[in-house]
């Protein structure tokens, strides 16, 4: 049991990871790769909301949404996915709000630290991205709390450590027009080469 | 006048201001779904038209809704639109949807949707707003379609599936590049895209932090000395 956890929590961070394989997340991925610590704090974020909305929208697709799930209302022959679009993302937004709130009242010091993020990551592909694709997968509940953990954790590290080589690159010469977004570009590429050596990896 | 302004708004975003290339927007799909032509095109159709569309609604709304829940406002107009563009795909494009999978889906938080609603469409005009979608939504087509080209073409020797360059294993001539079809290459792409449109337009060169001192020789430093 645990083994099985193990390997989908190692799949997702390394073989599928989030932002280098499956490139979702990409607009803040290379906006706030600026410097290490915000970076860190976006990254946190994004593992702590991926960890909440994953399983909240896992209950709420096999409770509600799937083809006959509501037959203990008595309704066996509804199938409400085509709203499931709308729902995860009315999901996400609620959870980041509520999280904010929470925050502040209860964690001042982590909220300061994530304030500035948070909103942002209601529009992070990464989150509607996983919540789709723990759909895709039909994942169990259990499966999916591990699912959101690894892809939360593997985008965190990708982001970090574009970061840490973005600011090494600042002191380095490069060609005028390709200073900034364009080499950014040329660097997730080659890391996301990398990461595909992870591809023949089966666990 | 008004005929001008409507003009520059449509085609600004096509290569002075690319919502990929300069406001850094949209890039997730950008780069998942350019291995194949046809595919392209089909998303480059979904998201133009979802990004116009959710410009002129929320501009027609735009003097009713509060400032503090705008943002729910603006996630529900695009989540819907895009629920109708995914229907309709499943419906008469069955194929083409599965391989598009979760992009469909993606294009809620794609953030040029999302950027142009708040930028935009919140304080302007329906009727401009709607064009300023169009223009935001080719300009994303323009960048994806010649990625696209690029890796259909010599990653397969086909463009939308017809064969343009025989390959070596189909008796032809060309050698195929296979790197080309894996996704980590259309980062690549774009990157020489952006210095290619950054050599023409100098104006969005990003100034470097830390300017190299150019090299001096012991002379020429021992004489700047002097002069100090």
């Amino acid at each position: 049991m645990f083994e099985h956890y193990l390997s989908i929590f190692i799949t997702t961070v390394f073989i599928e990871n989030i932002a280098l394989s499956v490139f979702l997340g990409m607009c803040t991925f290379i906006a706030i790769s600026k410097k290490i610590d915000a970076a860190f704090g976006l990254g946190v974020a994004v593992i702590v909301v991926c960890l909440i909305t994953v399983p909240l929208n896992n209950l709420i697709y096999n409770s509600i949404l799937k083809e006959g799930a509501l037959a203990w209302a008595g309704l066996p022959n509804v199938n409400l996915e085509f709203v499931g679009l709308i729902s995860y993302i009315g999901v996400i937004a609620a959870a980041v709000q509520i999280l904010e709130m929470f925050l502040d009242r209860f964690v001042p010091a982590l909220y300061n630290a994530l304030g500035v993020f948070l909103p942002l990551i209601t529009v992070n592909c990464a989150i509607l991205g996983a919540s789709l694709f723990m759909i895709e997968k039909d994942l169990k509940f259990g499966e999916s709390v591990v699912y959101g953990l690894g892809a939360g954790v593997g985008w965190a590290m990708a982001i970090v450590v574009l970061a840490g080589i973005r600011e090494k690159l600042k002191y380095s010469d490069i060609p005028d027009g390709l200073q900034g977004l364009g080499v950014t570009f040329l660097i997730v590429g080659l890391m996301s080469f990398g990461f595909m050596s992870f591809g023949g990896i089966s666990l | 006048m008004k005929v001008k302004q409507y003009k520059e708004v449509l085609t600004k975003p096509l290569l002075e201001e690319n919502p990929i290339t300069l406001q850094i927007l949209g890039i997730c799909s950008a780069l998942a779904v350019t291995s194949n032509l046809s595919v392209t095109l089909v998303m480059c159709v979904a998201l133009t038209s979802v990004v116009s569309f959710s410009n002129l609604f929320i501009s027609i709304i735009r003097n009713y809704i509060p400032s503090s829940v705008r943002i729910i406002v603006q996630m529900t107009i695009i989540a819907s639109l895009v629920i109708v563009v995914d229907e309709l795909l499943k419906a008469y494009d069955y194929e083409t949807s599965k391989k598009l999978s979760v992009f469909v889906g993606l294009i809620i938080t794609n953030c040029i949707v999302m950027g142009r609603a708040e930028a935009f469409a919140m304080k302007e005009k329906p009727f401009i707003s709607f064009l300023d979608g169009l223009g935001n939504g080719l300009g994303y087509s323009v960048i994806l379609i010649a990625v696209a080209i690029v890796r259909e073409l010599f990653g397969a020797g086909t463009l939308m599936g017809f064969e343009i360059l025989p390959l070596v294993s189909n008796g032809g001539w060309y050698p195929a590049n296979n790197l080309l079809l894996l996704p980590p290459s259309s980062f690549i792409l774009i990157g020489l895209m952006i210095w290619g449109i950054r050599a023409y337009k100098t104006d969005q060169i990003e100034p470097n932090e830390y300017k190299l001192s150019s090299h001096k020789t012991a002379p020429d430093l021992s004489k700047r000395e002097l002069n100090v």
